[in-house]
């Protein structure tokens, strides 16, 4: 423990980054850590698509008329925006690129258990990310992120096998990833890594990885059949064709609700790391924040039906699916009880990574109580496929998953390069993300309420006040946006070099050099204590002094 | 309904703004009590069992109570009572087409009475669309090949946002309409002149005839077909056993696609009529076979054909 503390910092020692050169070597490389930074870079490209579609959306809906883009083309953003955003930003985001690079060090392992399965994945990803793109191109897709049939079937005319093809192809990349998740968190554990030592991080991780195994094949087989009732009319979705069009919603939520917790699940993972490194204290009640995720793996497998309460499903099975709602509801907010419990009594820093914490806490606890409206069945009926929809799913999706995504980011950050980032403008960028969100998406709540459905390219003049409110949010989000990824880049050049540990935290991939060498350890390493032994480790300020 | 929705709405935001509130603060508290201080080492905590249970259970009463209120609203939004004026409605890309029981048609717009309770018996002609009047705190799917159901009674005058909730394609944003409350006398006099040729079930009635239906539907139950007086609402028996209520879906589907159920007793020799009605017929036809099972002084049936008039004469219970 005091030795590894002790290594002496030489940026020269030979890590993962510089063991080899040139381009073959990333993209033949079967190194976690690299193929976690190719992942790194693919999203990043996504997300600012996705993003830049975002802005072209709230632009058009700063009036009340359609006059910025045409309907269609203001119906295939929001359809792009969506399809990029989920499959190929949310889905992989802190699976592919934390979870991918941090795995193997917090279970003391040389690399995943499947290294070149790993490699697999991304070029999967990259496949279906191209075709993503090519469906763009060439004219891009009008159905919404979530294809409803019949419409996708037998009315749409723009690229929908192709993009169909293309998440099909991104989600093997998922199912691949949390294989390898699955695999090497049970086969590769370090000697005394038992399974009550492991890093919270971890069982969200394990969690999230079960759910895009049994979940994402479901996808896989949907698009399918959308593709084939699509091209060769075979009668599956279409009533016309003798299909049945809630069939569809049922086979797409089966797998788009758990995706949801694919989303957030790995957030809270980071964030159960970063409260605890800050607070200097081992997490309040570790194994019912282990539990609650894979409390919620299960039970969000349970409740996809409440997507369709209006949609045309039996009054019956829409009590059992409310029901069944609120039960996943719990172990959400015990996590958020959790991390506000581990702070009682902690010794309390604000590096930037505690400020997304704080932050995603917040935004969290938002987007959970307002999943508790949408549960009721009786509101429901008023304010599904309205703006609220919109503002609840994003406090989930944006300030949760993405506020995690970002705070994992700049804990990790002086791990994965070995720099640290600007810590002023971390802080600052954090304040902006906060406020430009809240702005963006608190006015849409309103909106929902009055009465404005989502997916409008044109809308009645009363709605406008609110609609400029959110668009003014979006441009200052994408500041906050952008900012990261400037200074991220600068550091890697002139940031301060980082050294091993930082922040003082717990956890074994604190315990090798940072960036770390090859193998991730130059010995075994056997653990022989508890996760978050914050007693044993000083604070950085008392390594200073 | 509003009321209803929306005292559950403000309890909703009530508890979402004292839980936020005290999540923050509990969080802002923390933060600056136990902020980092030389010399000061964070005490370690394990947990603590009975606060967790507090957390867990606490909540989950609190869920169950919304749960049982969004569920008691729910229940009534979807319970039209029995003596609702039904309104037929085809939605189809990017165009609300609605028809009144008394006749009259309209596009993008409806006008009812204030205070009378409104069934919508809805479907649509091609893609998924939702009739969504935001003032009225409802909304539902429309989907093709089977009718759905929603029911309203306006409490005030005015005009309202009807608007299509569930994406369609183009002009999704454009699927939008009036819903017009009036007066009941004024809503009387726009009936009038509405110019209607015929209510909905005499219009089904001659389109009955004219498709050849009574050749077998006879009323003195010795046709080919079931006698269709007095069904609708009752249970079926079916060929395979099982039992069915003839609501609207069973009567559209036993039209279009007449070997889906076929009742105790009978053959499957009726003729499929899928692509041969267009929706605005159907809703004639189920329109009519209700009105058959209307009391005979029933103003619908008031002008029905020698055999749909003498079966009604002959329906003793």
């Amino acid at each position: 423990m005091a030795t590894a503390a002790a290594v002496n910092v030489d940026t020269e020692r030979e890590n993962y980054l510089n063991s080899t050169y040139g381009i073959r070597s990333w993209l033949l490389t079967t190194d976690h850590k690299r193929i976690a930074l190719l992942y790194l870079v693919s999203i990043t490209f996504f997300f600012f698509i996705g993003g830049f579609f975002a802005l072209l959306i709230r632009l058009e809906l700063l009036t009340p008329a359609g006059d910025l883009v045409l309907s269609d083309t203001y119906n295939k953003l929001f359809s792009m925006h969506g399809q990029i955003m989920v499959f190929f930003f949310l889905v992989p985001s802190i699976p592919a690129v934390l979870g991918n690079f941090l795995i193997p060090m917090m279970v003391g392992a040389k690399d995943l258990a499947l290294p070149r399965i790993n490699l697999i994945s991304w070029y999967l990803y990259i496949i279906g990310g191209a075709l993503m793109l090519h469906a763009m191109v060439l004219g891009g897709v009008d159905t919404g992120w979530t294809f409803y049939t019949p419409f996708s079937t037998s009315f749409s005319n723009t690229h929908v096998i192709e993009a169909g093809l293309a998440i099909f192809i991104a989600g093997f990349s998922s199912i691949l990833t949390g294989l390898n998740i699955v695999v090497t968190v049970h086969r590769m554990r370090a000697p005394g890594l038992t399974w009550s030592r492991l890093p919270l991080f971890v069982w969200s991780m394990y969690a999230t990885s079960v759910i895009m195994l049994l979940g994402t094949p479901v996808l896989a087989i949907t698009l399918v059949l959308v593709v084939l009732e699509r091209s060769l009319h075979l009668g599956i979705f279409d009533p016309t064709l003798g299909g049945d069009p809630l069939l569809f919603q049922h086979l797409f939520w089966f797998y788009s609700h758990p995706a949801v917790y694919i989303m957030i699940l790995p957030s809270m993972g980071v964030v159960s790391e970063i409260i605890p490194c800050f607070s200097r204290k081992r997490a309040f009640g570790y194994s019912a924040i282990a539990l609650s995720s894979i409390g919620i793996a299960v039970l969000g497998f349970l409740v996809w039906a409440h997507h369709m309460f209006v949609a045309g499903i039996s009054l019956y099975s829409a009590l059992v699916f409310s029901l069944l709602s609120y039960l996943v509801a719990v172990p959400s907010a015990i996590k958020v009880f959790n991390w506000t419990a581990t702070m009682y009594k902690g010794s309390i820093s604000f590096d930037t990574p505690m400020l997304y914490a704080f932050g995603f806490i917040g935004l969290f606890t938002i987007g959970g109580l307002t999943g508790l409206f949408l549960a009721a069945l009786g509101i429901d009926v008023h304010v599904t496929d309205t703006y609220f929809v919109i503002a609840h799913f994003h406090y989930i999706m944006v300030g949760g998953a993405v506020m995690g995504y970002l705070g994992g980011m700049h804990f990790w950050w002086p791990k994965i390069s070995g720099r640290m980032y600007p810590e002023f403008w971390g802080k600052l960028a954090a304040l902006i993300v906060f406020i430009g969100f809240n702005l963006t998406f608190f006015p849409q709540f309103i909106l929902g309420y009055l009465g404005m459905p989502r997916r409008y390219w044109q809308y009645p003049p009363e709605f406008q006040v609110l609609n400029v409110l959110s668009t003014a949010g979006s441009t200052i989000l994408a500041v906050g946006y952008l900012l990261p990824m400037a200074y991220f880049l600068w550091s890697l050049r002139y940031g301060k070099v980082a050294g091993d540990n930082p922040w003082g935290a717990a956890g074994l991939e604190w315990k090798t050099s940072s960036p770390p060498p090859t193998f991730n350890f130059d010995y075994e390493p056997v653990v022989t204590w508890e996760a978050y032994n914050y007693h044993e480790i000083p604070a950085p300020e008392e390594v200073n002094a | 309904m509003a009321g209803t929705v929306d005292a559950l709405f403000i309890f909703l935001t009530l508890l979402s703004v004292v839980m936020t509130v005290a999540i923050f603060a509990t969080v802002l508290f923390f933060a600056t009590k136990y902020r980092r201080r030389a010399g000061v080492e964070a005490e370690q905590i394990e947990g603590s069992t009975i606060l967790e249970l507090a957390w867990s259970i606490i909540p989950m009463g609190i869920f169950i109570v919304i749960f049982v209120w969004g569920a008691v609203i729910f229940f009534e939004e979807r319970t039209p009572p029995m003596a609702s004026t039904e309104v037929y409605v085809v939605a189809k890309q990017w165009m609300w087409k609605l028809e009144h029981a008394e006749g009259p048609r309209e596009i993008n717009a409806l006008h009812v009475p204030v205070g009378r309770d409104i069934k919508l018996i809805m479907t649509s002609q091609d893609v998924i669309h939702d009739f969504f009047v935001p003032a009225f705190r409802m909304k539902q799917d429309v989907v093709p090949g089977r009718y759905t159901t929603e029911w309203f009674r306006a409490t005030k005058t005015g005009t309202y946002h009807l608007f299509c909730a569930e994406y369609c394609g183009t002009s999704h944003s454009g699927m939008i309409g009036d819903i017009v409350v009036m007066e009941p006398a004024a809503y009387d006099a726009w009936l009038a002149g509405g110019g209607a040729t015929g209510t909905l079930a005499q219009n089904g009635s001659a389109l009955f005839q004219q498709l050849g239906c009574p050749t077998c539907h006879r009323a003195d139950g010795q046709g080919r077909g079931p006698n269709l007086v007095g069904i609708f609402g009752k249970p079926v028996q079916l060929e395979d056993g099982r039992t069915v209520i003839a609501d609207e879906n069973y009567i559209r589907e036993s039209i279009l696609a007449p070997a889906a159920k076929v009742v105790s007793g009978y053959k499957p020799i009726m003729p499929v009529f899928q692509g041969l009605v267009s929706e605005e017929q159907l809703s004639t036809l189920v329109a009519y076979v209700k009105s058959l099972s209307q009391a005979p002084s029933g103003a619908a049936g008031s002008s029905l054909t020698t055999a749909a008039s003498s079966s009604s004469a002959m329906q003793n219970p």
